[in-house]
C-alpha cells in the first residue's frame, strides 16, 4: 500500500477519535459514557502493542510463557478487586490524581517521595512509549512496503508526525482543567472504543489464520507438531521453567495495580462500585479473549514465514502474504488503537506526576505564590501540556536512538520490573501503619539499583555495545556478582532474576528500615487513615494537627490556585458539613485539611502542604499525641455508636409505650361505655317496676285484675334485673380473673345433653327440633361443667331465639381433633349479619348500636361464654361459611392428667 | 271540651302499661307505638297534643321521630317530650337543640310526668 493512503488512513482514524473524544466530553452526564462497560472496557489499556503484537512473537520463539502476563491479573483478579475498592476509597476521600500522590500522601505527604515515584515511573515507562512507537513505525514500514527511514532526518520519519499527533490529542483532552482528579470522559470513552476495536481486529485475523488460512487449531497442531522443537513451545520443560512462570505471574500482577495508566483507569477515572463488580468478570474475561487465538496465530505464522520474518508481526505479515492489504489494514489499525490508548493514557497519568510531584513542588511554587488565579491555573495545564509532548518526544528519541534492535516484549518486562519497585511501599503501606517514609524511599531506591545492575545494565551492555564479559565473568570477574546469577541463583531467566533480587532487597529493607527507624508524627498520621480506611467517619478527624492558623490566609491561598469563586463555594460547603459560624478566624485542623485536600487536586498532595504550612504556623505534634488522638477518636465513634444504638432502643420503648397507651386509652373510652349500657340496661326495668309502684300506690280502686297484672310486671321486671346484674358480675369475674375453673374430668355428651334438657322446655313450646348426634367414642375433657353447661344453654338459647317457630331445627355435632374437641352448634334461622360477625363476642359492642335494642336478653351472653371458653383455653367462633342459619363451633382443648 | 290526645312511643310494654293507665286516667286519649315507625304511621291520622318519646328502639329510634314530626307541616308544633335512659348532657343538649321540648330522664316519677305534660299543654 501507498505511505501516502496510509498515511491518510492513520489521520483519518485519528481524527475519528477525536471526534469521539469530544462528542463523549459534551456528553459525559450521559449513561452512554458514563457506565460500567466503558470503565472495565478501559482497563483493557492494559493491553498494548506489546499485546497486540508482542504476544504472538513470545509465543513462536518461547511458547506459552507470553500467558503469564495475562494470567497475572486473571488469576488475582478477585483480590484486585477487594484491595482496589480500598485504593479507590482512599483516592476519593483525599483527591489524590496519580499513583506518586497517593504514595507520597500515605507516607505524611512526602515532596521527596513524590517525585522519586515520578522519577520510577518515567524511568519505567518511557522506555515502554517508545516501545509503542516502534511498533506503529515497523507496523508502518510492513503496511507501506518502505522501507524504514533510518538515513533521513527526523522530518521525514511519519512516526514523529504520529508522535506528535498523539500529544496533541492526550494534551487536549487530558488537560481541560486543573483539577487533575476530574475525570476526563473524553479520553476514557476514546480508550473504551480502542479497546473493542482491537479486540475485535485481533480476534478477526486470528479467526482468518486458523480457519482460512489454515483447516482450524486441529490442522495448526497436526502441523506444527511434527517441527523438532515444538515440545518446547508447549510444556514447562523444568521445575525452573515453573518458577519463572511463577515470578512472572507475581510480575504481572502487580504491574496491574502500579503501571501509572492502569493507576489511572482504574482509580481516577473510577466512578461508583458498580464499575467494579462489572469489571470482576468482564476484564479476566477481555484477556481471555484477546488470548485465544496467539498461540494458533504464532504457529502459524512460524509455519507459513518460517523463523525468518519477525515473528511479532506474523498478524500483520500472515494477510499481506496472502494478498489480502484490507485485513492487514484493519489489524495494522488494532495495533494502532493499543498503542494510541497506552501512549495518551501512560503520557497524561506521567505528564499529572510530574507537574504536581516533581514540577510544581521543586521549582514553581514560589511562583505561583505570587501570581494571580487566572495565570496559576493556565501555568498548570501549560506545565502538562508541555510534559506531555516532552514524554512523548522522549520516548521517541529514545525510540531512535536505542530501541530499534530491541524486541517489544523484553523491553515491555524490563519496564515491568522497573514500575514493581513501587509495589512493597504501596501494598504493605496499605496495611500496615508503622511503614515509614524514609524505608519507602529507601526501599524503592534499593529496588531501582539492584534491577538497575541486574537487569538494565547488562542488557545495555549487551545489546548496545555487544558486550557479553560483564554477564558470563561479573564485574572484575568476580562470579558470584555475575548480574544474571547473582550469588549463584542461576535457575532464572534474566527478567525473573532480576525481580526476585529487587523485591528481595527492596522489602527487606523497607521493612528493616521501617522498624529500626520510627518516622515522624505526620507520617504515623496518614498511615493511620490508610490502613484503617474503613473507618469511615474517622478520616474527617483523623488528621492531626495543633497550631495557629487564620482563615484569611488560608484563604488567600486557596483563591490564588481555584479563584474567588470556587473558593467561597467550597468553603460555603465546609462550613455548612460541620456548622461552624462563617465569620470565623482561626482555622482548625479540619480547614487544613480540607483545604489541602483541596488543593491537591490541581497541584499534588505534596505541594498543596507545603503551600497550606508556609501560611500557618505549625505547632510538632509528638507521635503519642497522634496515637491518642486517633484512638479517642474511635473510642467516641463507638460510643456515638453506643449511644445511638440505645437512642434506637428508647425511640422503640417510646413506640410501644404509645402503643400501649393507645390500647389503654380505647380500652378506657370501651370501658366507658361500657358502663353507660350498663346503666342503660339497668334503668330499664328499674323504671319500669318504679311506675308499676307508683300506679299501685296511687289507685287504690284499680280493679283486682289489673292490679295482679301490674304485680306480675314488676315481679317479672325484678327478675330481670337480678339476672342483669348476675351476668355482669359474671362478665367481670371471668374477665378479672377472679373466677377459679373448678375443672374436672366430665363426658361432653352428657354435658350438652343437660343443656338441652334446660332448654327443652321452650324449644317444645315454639315445637323447635334438638338433634345431639352421639359420638363415635366418648369424649372426655376436663373442664368447669357448671361454665360450660352455661356456654351451651346461653348458645341454644340464642339459636332458639332466632329460629323460626315449628321448622327450627338445632344440630349439635362433636367430634375430637388432634388435642381438642370439636361441637358444632347449627340452626336454620336468619343467620349473622356480616357486619356482626366480627362483634357479637364483645361485651362493649352493644353501645356501639345503642339506638338498636337487642331482643330479649343481657346482650352479654356471648360476651361471658367466649370468657368461659377462653378460661379453658379453648376457641369459640361463628362460622362464616354458614349460609343456611347460624353456626357456632366451640373448641374444648383435650387435657388430660 | 275534647280529650287531650297523647301518644306514647316506646318499646318496653311494662312501662307504657303504667303510663297508659295514668293518662287514661287523667282523661287523656292515649295512642300506643312501640317504635317510631308504629308513631308516624299514627301521626299520619292523628294529631296528638303530647308525643311521649324514647329515644332508644329498635328499627326508627326516637331522633329520628323527632325529626319527622318536626319536618312535617301538621306534625311540627306537637309537644314532644323525650323520655330516655340518656342522662349524660351531651344527650340532653342532642335532644334541646334538635327541638324537643322536655327532657325526663327514666327512672321518672309518674307524677311529675303529669306535672310537666299538664304545665306544655296548659
Amino acid at each position: 500500500m501507498n505511505s501516502y493512503v496510509l498515511i491518510f488512513i492513520i489521520v483519518g482514524y485519528l481524527l475519528l477519535l477525536f471526534g469521539i473524544a469530544f462528542w463523549a466530553e459534551k456528553k459525559a452526564k450521559r449513561s452512554w459514557v458514563n457506565n460500567p462497560y466503558v470503565y472495565t472496557l478501559s482497563l483493557a489499556v492494559y493491553c498494548s502493542a506489546w499485546t497486540y503484537y508482542g504476544s504472538v512473537g513470545i509465543a513462536a520463539t518461547s511458547g506459552v510463557s507470553f500467558l503469564t502476563t495475562y494470567l497475572g491479573p486473571v488469576i488475582a483478579f478477585p483480590v484486585w478487586i477487594v484491595v482496589l475498592k480500598k485504593i479507590i476509597k482512599i483516592s476519593k476521600q483525599h483527591k489524590v490524581s496519580s499513583i506518586a500522590d497517593f504514595i507520597s500522601l500515605r507516607y505524611g505527604n512526602d515532596r521527596f517521595l513524590g517525585a522519586l515515584v515520578t522519577i520510577i515511573c518515567v524511568l519505567g515507562v518511557l522506555p515502554y512509549i517508545s516501545l509503542q512507537l516502534k511498533a506503529v513505525s515497523e507496523t508502518f514500514e510492513i503496511i507501506s512496503n518502505d522501507p524504514v527511514n533510518s538515513s533521513g532526518t527526523i522530518f521525514e520519519d511519519s512516526t514523529f508526525y504520529i508522535a506528535v499527533l498523539l500529544a496533541v490529542f492526550a494534551a487536549f483532552f487530558g488537560t481541560r482543567t486543573t483539577d487533575a482528579t476530574r475525570r476526563r470522559q473524553g479520553i476514557v470513552f476514546s480508550v473504551a472504543v480502542e479497546s473493542v476495536i482491537k479486540l475485535i481486529f485481533f480476534l478477526g485475523v486470528g479467526g482468518y489464520v486458523t480457519y482460512f488460512l489454515f483447516d482450524g487449531t486441529t490442522d495448526i497442531y497436526n502441523q506444527i507438531s511434527v517441527i523438532e522443537d515444538f515440545e518446547s513451545l508447549t510444556t514447562f520443560d523444568s521445575l525452573e521453567s515453573g518458577i519463572n512462570w511463577y515470578f512472572m505471574i507475581a510480575l504481572s500482577f502487580l504491574a496491574i495495580f502500579l503501571l501509572p495508566r492502569q493507576f489511572h483507569v482504574s482509580v481516577i477515572e473510577n466512578t461508583t462500585k458498580k464499575d467494579l463488580k462489572n469489571a470482576i468478570w468482564m476484564f479476566p474475561l477481555y484477556l481471555l479473549l484477546f488470548n485465544v487465538f496467539v498461540v494458533f496465530i504464532a504457529w502459524g505464522g512460524k509455519l507459513r514465514l518460517g523463523d525468518i520474518a519477525n515473528p511479532d508481526y506474523y498478524s500483520l505479515l500472515l494477510p499481506l502474504q496472502n494478498g489480502d492489504v484490507f485485513l492487514a489494514t484493519l489489524v495494522f489499525l488494532g495495533g494502532f488503537s493499543a498503542v494510541i490508548s497506552m501512549v495518551v493514557v501512560s503520557t497524561l497519568a506521567l505528564s499529572t506526576m510530574l507537574s504536581n510531584n516533581l514540577i510544581i513542588p521543586y521549582g514553581f511554587l514560589d511562583k505561583f505564590s505570587k501570581s494571580r488565579p487566572e495565570r496559576n491555573a493556565n501555568y498548570i495545564k501549560n506545565i502538562r501540556r508541555i510534559a506531555i509532548l516532552c514524554l512523548i518526544l522522549g520516548a521517541y528519541f529514545f525510540y531512535i536512538n536505542f530501541n530499534i534492535e530491541l524486541s517489544l516484549f523484553s523491553i515491555g518486562q524490563l519496564s515491568f520490573v522497573v514500575i514493581a519497585q513501587l509495589g512493597p511501599s504501596f501494598f504493605i503501606g496499605l496495611f500496615w501503619n508503622r511503614g515509614s517514609s524514609i524505608a519507602a524511599k529507601m526501599g524503592i531506591i534499593t529496588g531501582a539499583l539492584v534491577t538497575g545492575y541486574t537487569l538494565v545494565l547488562p542488557f545495555v551492555l549487551d545489546t548496545i555495545f555487544g558486550n557479553m564479559n560483564f554477564i558470563v565473568y561479573g564485574p572484575f570477574e568476580i562470579e558470584l556478582l555475575r548480574p544474571y546469577a547473582l550469588f549463584g541463583i542461576d535457575i532464572l531467566n534474566p527478567v525473573t532474576h532480576a525481580f526476585f533480587w529487587s523485591m528481595f532487597s527492596n522489602v527487606i529493607v523497607y521493612l528493616s528500615v521501617s522498624l529500626s527507624f520510627k518516622g515522624n508524627y505526620r507520617e504515623r498520621n496518614y498511615g493511620e487513615m490508610f490502613v484503617d480506611s474503613n473507618y469511615n467517619s474517622l478520616q474527617e478527624n483523623a488528621f492531626v494537627w495543633k497550631g495557629e492558623a487564620y482563615v484569611s490566609d488560608i484563604r488567600k491561598v486557596l483563591n490564588r490556585f481555584l479563584g474567588e469563586e470556587r473558593t467561597e463555594r467550597a468553603l460555603d460547603l465546609f462550613y455548612l458539613k460541620y456548622d461552624l459560624p462563617k465569620n470565623a478566624e482561626a482555622a482548625d485542623a479540619r480547614l487544613i485539611n480540607f483545604s489541602e485536600k483541596l488543593l491537591t487536586g490541581s497541584i499534588g498532595s505534596a505541594s498543596s502542604r507545603i503551600l497550606i504550612s508556609s501560611v500557618v504556623k505549625e505547632q510538632p505534634v509528638t507521635l503519642v499525641e497522634v496515637l491518642e488522638i486517633l484512638e479517642e477518636n474511635k473510642k467516641t465513634i463507638s460510643t456515638n455508636k453506643f449511644l445511638k444504638q440505645k437512642s434506637d432502643e428508647l425511640t422503640q420503648l417510646t413506640d410501644e409505650l404509645k402503643e400501649v397507651n393507645e390500647e389503654l386509652t380505647l380500652h378506657d373510652k370501651l370501658k366507658d361505655e361500657f358502663l353507660d349500657t350498663v346503666a342503660h340496661e339497668l334503668k330499664t326495668p328499674i323504671t319500669s317496676i318504679r311506675a308499676a309502684s307508683e300506679v299501685l300506690l296511687d289507685s287504690q280502686d284499680m280493679p283486682d285484675e289489673l292490679k295482679m297484672q301490674f304485680l306480675d310486671n314488676i315481679v317479672h321486671d325484678s327478675e330481670r334485673l337480678t339476672k342483669l346484674i348476675h351476668d355482669i358480675l359474671d362478665l367481670e369475674k371471668l374477665g378479672s380473673g377472679r373466677e377459679i375453673l373448678d375443672k374436672k374430668e366430665n363426658d361432653l355428651y352428657l354435658t350438652i345433653e343437660k343443656a338441652i334438657l334446660g332448654v327443652r322446655a321452650i324449644a317444645e313450646k315454639k315445637n323447635i327440633k334438638i338433634k345431639n348426634s352421639k359420638p363415635s367414642e366418648i369424649l372426655v375433657a376436663r373442664y368447669d361443667e357448671d361454665r360450660i353447661l352455661q356456654v351451651f344453654t346461653n348458645v341454644l338459647s340464642n339459636a332458639i331465639k332466632f329460629v323460626e317457630e315449628k321448622n327450627g331445627v338445632i344440630k349439635i355435632v362433636s367430634k375430637k381433633r388432634k388435642d381438642y374437641i370439636r361441637i358444632s352448634i347449627e340452626d336454620n334461622g336468619k343467620g349473622i349479619l356480616i357486619e356482626d360477625m366480627k362483634h357479637i363476642f364483645d361485651k362493649f359492642y352493644q353501645s356501639k348500636n345503642q339506638n338498636v335494642k337487642k331482643p330479649a336478653g343481657s346482650g352479654f351472653g356471648l360476651a361471658i361464654s367466649k370468657q368461659i371458653i377462653e378460661g379453658h383455653n379453648g376457641k369459640i367462633w361463628a362460622d362464616k361459611n354458614c349460609k343456611t342459619g347460624a353456626r357456632f363451633i366451640i373448641e374444648i382443648p383435650d387435657e388430660h392428667k | 271540651m275534647n280529650k287531650k290526645k297523647i301518644l306514647i312511643v316506646d318499646d318496653e310494654p311494662n312501662i307504657v302499661m303504667s303510663l297508659e293507665y295514668t293518662f287514661k286516667k287523667n282523661d287523656f286519649e292515649v295512642f300506643i307505638a312501640r317504635d317510631g315507625g308504629e308513631a308516624i304511621e299514627i301521626l299520619k291520622s292523628q294529631i296528638p297534643d303530647v308525643v311521649l318519646l324514647d329515644i332508644m328502639m329498635p328499627n326508627v329510634d326516637g331522633y329520628q321521630t323527632l325529626k319527622y314530626i318536626r319536618s312535617n307541616a301538621e306534625t311540627k308544633n306537637i309537644k314532644v317530650i323525650f323520655l330516655t335512659a340518656k342522662n349524660k348532657a351531651s344527650d340532653i343538649q342532642k335532644g334541646l337543640t334538635m327541638g324537643v321540648d322536655r327532657y325526663l330522664t327514666k327512672p321518672f316519677s309518674i307524677k311529675k310526668i303529669m306535672a310537666e305534660i299538664n304545665e306544655l299543654i296548659a
